[in-house]
Order: C-alpha cells, then sequence, then structure tokens
C-alpha cells in the first residue's frame, strides 16, 4: 500500500467523519429552530440546549424492537434504509472543502458534477424500494410520489447546472472553484467571481436552490412522507433503527447538497467574494504588515473548513427556515413547478450563458429581454387559456352548489 | 487562485506541499469510500436486529392502515401518469446528456477564437431550439396534467359547460 492510497482513505473518513458527527448537530438545530419559528421551547432537557438529544434518541432507536410486518419482502425492506443512506456518505467524493489538495477532495477526478448527480438519483432507489416492499397502501404512495418528484426536480437540477459548467468549462469540483477565485466580471481584482453574484449563475442558482430542497423531500416539497395525508410515506412500517437510517440519511443528504451548492454558487471556502491575496498584497504594498497578514490568514488554509462550515449551515439554516415558512404544494402544483417553471428556465438560463460566452454582455442583455417577452407570450397567449377554461368550470361549480343537494354530495 | 494560497503543511516539508500527489488511479479513493459506507450502512440496518427485542405478535405484524384491518393486497394498480412522468425523464435526460461533452470544449475553443466556437454554437442552438419544441409538445399535450382521470369521473369533465347538465350526480346514485 503506497502513502497516496492512505491519504486517499484519510480524505474519505474526513467526509464520512463529517457525515457522522455532522447529522446530530443538524437534527439538534433542526429542532431547536423550528420550535422558536413556531414559539415553543423544543428539546432542552438532555445535556446542554438539549444539545445531546439526538444521540439519546439514537441509543434508545437502537434497543428498540423491530418491527417487521408479515408480508413485506424481507431482504429489499431490509436493504432499503442502507441503498437510502449510502449516497449520503459518497456524493462527497468530490467535494472541495479547503485548498489542500492533500486532504480534498477526496478523488479530483474529471467528473466530478457527474458524479454529484449521479450519485444523488441514487436515493431514489432506497425510497422506492422502501415503499414498495412494506406491502402498506401509503408507503406504496409515497414512494411512487417521491420517484416522480426526484426524477423530475432531478432534471432541473442538471439543466440548472450546466450554465455554471460552461462557463467553467470542466466538470472538476477544483475547476468549478478555481473558476470563482477569478476576479469578478473578470474586472474587478479585489474581489471573486461568485457564482451567484453573476446574472446568469444566479438563475441557475435559484433553480438548483429549489431543486435541492426537493430532491432532498423537505418541505414544501415533502409530499413523499405527507404526514397528514400519507402518514409519513414510504417508512410508515419502518421502526427502531431502521427508520432513524432513513432519518439520518435526509439530513445528511441535505448538508451534502449544502456543501455542494457552497463549492458551486458560493465560491467554495472563502468567507466573503474579495480576493484575500490581492488585498493583502495591496496591503503589505501599503506597509500595512498586520493587516496584510491578517488578510491572507483569513483567506488562508487553515480558516478554509471553519468558513466552508459555515456556509453549510448558513443554508441549513435556510433550509428549516423554509420549512417553517411555506405550507406543502399539492401535488399537481409540485409537478408544475418542476416542469413547466424550472425546467424550460435551466434550459433557458443555458443558452443564455452561451450567448453571454460568445457574444458578451450586450447580447445577453438583449437575448435575456427577448425570452422573457417569449416566455410572456406562451404563457399568455398559448398556455393560459387552458387555465382560463379551467377556472370557467370551477365557477360553474361554485354556482350549482347553491342548492342544498349538491352541497350533500360535494362532502 | 488555488495554486497561491498558503499550504498548511509546509512546515512539514516539501513533500507535502511541493507536488499534488496523484494516486496510481484517481478513482481509487472513491472505492475505498464505497467500500467504507457500505460497511457502515449495512450495519446500521443490521444493529438494531441484534440489538433490540423480538417479541412479534399478529397484532403488531399487521400492516398500518390508520387502525382499522387491512383490506387487499397492497400493491395495487397505480396511475399510468407516474410511468408516463418516468418515461419523460428519460426522454429529456436522454437529450440533454448530449449537451455535455459540449460544455467541457466550448470555453476553451472560445477563449481561443477557433471557428469551431461560432459552428458549435449554433448547431447547439439548433438542438435546443428542437428541445423546446419537444418540450412544449409535451407540456400542450397535457402530459404533465395531473388533474382527476377523465375515465374514472367522464361526469366531471366538459358536460357542465358545454351542455348546461347537472354538474354532479343526483345524491341517490353517488350513494349507491
Amino acid at each position: 500500500m503506497t502513502p497516496e492510497f492512505w491519504w486517499g482513505t484519510l480524505r474519505a473518513l474526513i467526509i464520512i467523519a463529517f457525515v457522522l458527527v455532522g447529522v446530530p448537530p443538524v437534527i439538534w438545530w433542526e429542532r431547536r429552530l423550528l420550535s422558536w419559528m413556531q414559539d415553543r421551547v423544543g428539546p432542552n432537557r438532555v445535556g446542554p440546549w438539549g444539545l445531546l438529544q439526538p444521540i439519546a434518541d439514537g441509543v434508545k432507536l437502537f434497543f428498540k424492537e423491530e418491527v417487521m410486518p408479515a408480508a413485506v419482502d424481507k431482504f429489499v425492506y431490509w436493504l432499503a434504509p442502507a441503498i437510502a443512506l449510502f449516497p449520503a456518505f459518497v456524493i462527497g467524493a468530490t467535494l472541495v472543502w479547503g485548498p489542500n489538495p492533500m486532504l480534498t477532495p477526496v478523488a479530483d477526478v474529471d467528473i466530478g458534477i457527474l458524479w454529484v448527480l449521479a450519485i444523488s438519483s441514487l436515493g431514489v432507489y432506497g425510497i422506492v424500494l422502501g415503499g414498495w416492499a412494506s406491502n402498506n397502501k401509503y408507503s406504496l404512495l409515497g414512494g411512487l410520489r417521491s420517484t416522480a418528484q426526484l426524477v423530475s426536480y432531478e432534471l432541473a437540477m442538471g439543466v440548472a447546472l450546466y450554465s455554471v459548467l460552461l462557463v467553467t468549462g470542466s466538470l472538476k469540483m477544483t475547476e468549478v472553484v478555481a473558476r470563482q477565485q477569478a476576479p469578478l466580471y473578470d474586472v474587478l481584482p479585489w474581489a471573486q467571481n461568485w457564482f451567484i453574484l453573476t446574472p446568469y449563475g444566479f438563475g441557475a442558482g435559484v433553480i438548483f436552490l429549489i431543486c435541492m430542497i426537493a430532491e432532498t423531500n423537505r418541505a414544501p416539497f415533502d409530499l413523499p412522507e405527507a404526514e397528514s395525508e400519507l402518514i409519513a410515506g414510504f417508512h410508515t412500517e419502518y421502526s427502531s433503527m431502521k427508520f432513524a437510517v432513513f432519518f439520518m440519511g435526509e439530513y445528511a443528504v441535505m448538508a451534502m447538497f449544502g456543501a455542494i451548492f457552497t463549492d458551486l454558487f458560493l465560491g467554495g471556502w472563502s468567507p466573503l467574494p474579495l480576493n484575500w491575496d490581492y488585498l493583502s498584497a495591496q496591503a503589505s504594498a501599503a506597509h500595512l504588515g498586520w493587516l496584510s497578514s491578517a488578510l491572507s490568514f483569513i483567506g488562508g488554509a487553515w480558516m478554509a473548513p471553519v468558513w466552508f462550515i459555515g456556509k453549510v449551515f448558513f443554508l441549513l439554516t435556510v433550509y428549516i427556515w423554509i420549512r417553517a415558512t411555506l405550507p406543502r404544494l399539492r401535488y399537481d402544483q409540485l409537478m408544475n413547478v418542476g416542469w413547466k417553471f424550472l425546467l424550460p428556465f435551466a434550459a433557458l438560463n443555458f443558452v443564455l450563458t452561451a450567448v453571454w460566452m460568445l457574444f458578451g454582455w450586450l447580447a445577453f442583455g438583449i437575448a435575456a429581454a427577448v425570452v422573457a417577452a417569449g416566455y410572456l407570450m406562451v404563457v399568455g397567449f398559448v398556455l393560459r387559456p387552458r387555465a382560463f377554461k379551467d377556472a370557467a368550470k370551477v365557477h360553474l361549480v361554485d354556482v350549482q352548489a347553491n342548492t342544498a343537494q349538491t352541497i350533500e354530495v360535494q362532502r | 487562485m488555488p495554486g497561491s494560497i498558503g499550504c498548511p503543511l509546509a512546515h512539514l516539508g516539501p513533500r507535502f506541499c511541493g507536488k499534488i500527489v496523484e494516486p496510481v488511479n484517481p478513482y481509487l479513493p472513491i472505492f475505498v469510500m464505497i467500500a467504507l459506507a457500505s460497511v457502515i450502512c449495512i450495519a446500521m440496518v443490521s444493529l438494531s436486529w441484534l440489538l433490540g427485542p423480538k417479541k412479534s405478535t399478529a397484532y403488531k405484524e399487521s400492516p398500518f392502515e390508520c387502525g382499522v384491518a387491512p383490506t387487499g393486497s397492497a400493491h395495487e394498480r397505480f396511475p399510468i401518469k407516474f410511468y408516463l412522468t418516468a418515461m419523460l425523464f428519460i426522454l429529456f435526460d436522454i437529450e440533454v446528456v448530449f449537451l455535455w461533452s459540449w460544455m467541457t470544449v466550448f470555453r476553451g475553443w472560445v477563449e481561443k477564437g477557433t471557428p469551431s466556437a461560432m459552428y458549435s454554437f449554433w448547431a447547439v442552438m439548433v438542438y435546443m431550439v428542437l428541445w423546446f419544441l419537444g418540450d412544449f409538445y409535451v407540456l400542450r399535450s397535457g402530459a404533465l396534467e395531473w388533474e382527476e382521470s377523465k375515465t374514472l369521473h367522464p361526469e366531471k369533465f366538459g358536460k357542465a359547460v358545454d351542455e348546461e347538465a347537472p354538474y354532479v350526480q343526483p345524491v341517490s346514485e353517488d350513494a349507491a
């Protein structure tokens, strides 16, 4: 075994340890923050501020009885939670969390972002197999809903990434981050070109954020496990540690998607979109040695994990905030958002990015205006009339519902 | 630029920071990671079976249906729309897969100013126009409309608008 092999194993262990150690605080933070947003106290008894609550829950779940319904497909039932948790560990294989090539990423391979998309779609197997094997009608419906939802949003997610990849010209995560450390708009030397700050990257980032919330089955896209209609959906029949593994997988994938979003749109490990090396050199040229060393320390390799985890934490907070704010979508609304809004806009964003790369900002602005006008035309004259017809039907129902007999039938 | 940021292990010697050490096979760490993750996942799923009590009764073993006894098989027929969505996903996914290779080379062509940049740009634009036509056809044909099934509830569609007939069935028929 060569030293390279052991370094690679160390890199893999860092990511796996990050997932295993990071999930309990994330669960605690979700429960506490959600409680505060809902004017409750939340778990505060086990350990300081209730921090040990997820650990206590985990230990309890390990020693609970595993209730397996009679007619389940035993092997698939047993395997499904493992398949659901597996992507959470390996999706980070191409994740960059710092500048040191000895420690990150696990493997700087040419297929970096393709790997993320491929592994993130593995998660659907755990959910659909769990739903199918449980021999429960709610679970089956949850599994089916989840499949349709995940494949729909995966498409939009992949296409949204195209504009970022087009500008980077590579699928390597390290290249994507390096591209974001270039001067902002290739003009301002003191700022970094974070993709979220560019017009095409902002569009792609918003679409990617919506899609990653849908991909992790989080509110408002948590239809597969809608507790009020499907009684937890695909994991209705799961108990004990198997339930906990599904639960853990969801939170770990949330955190990993937060990290991927950080790499792709928020400039990786740099705390602010500022070019720290440039600022440090400027400070030392102005004979401010302490400022220079402070700036290079802030943007340096030692602080990189701190800023990176800080950004992931911020994105997790956004997840929880969205969950506390938005109600769940109806199923047809969910599919409409994915197919009629996110997918066409992601594709248009991709086309506009290509226009910008070849013809510059002016052409980009003109093309964006044309696209916006075209979209309004399409929505106004082609797709909307259908909606108006439906609205007329609904109106008619309301009129007829005034009779007592009809009201009874409607209930 | 990533190369210019200081290496935290520089004091340990040039062996750690002088060069990027590539394994013989760059995918090797990924395989290690897959192996470790598989072991952890399977261990977590199996451990509760070893540690927890096992006292099974007929009531515990019945599938959960809100407290009533389950009827029929759970593997029932389900709406064809799910299948249609999966088909559309595969079609669109294959369509966009062809763009991946172009994305990796386009930036280089633009920076070098080769004629390939302009040529491939217009080729991709033609492709994307066809893509949008396909997308538009799918939306317009109603393949993604998740409304109530017209075959199961024909009385709810069309009649009330067209013929001013009663929109819903009388109580007696519905109850029967």
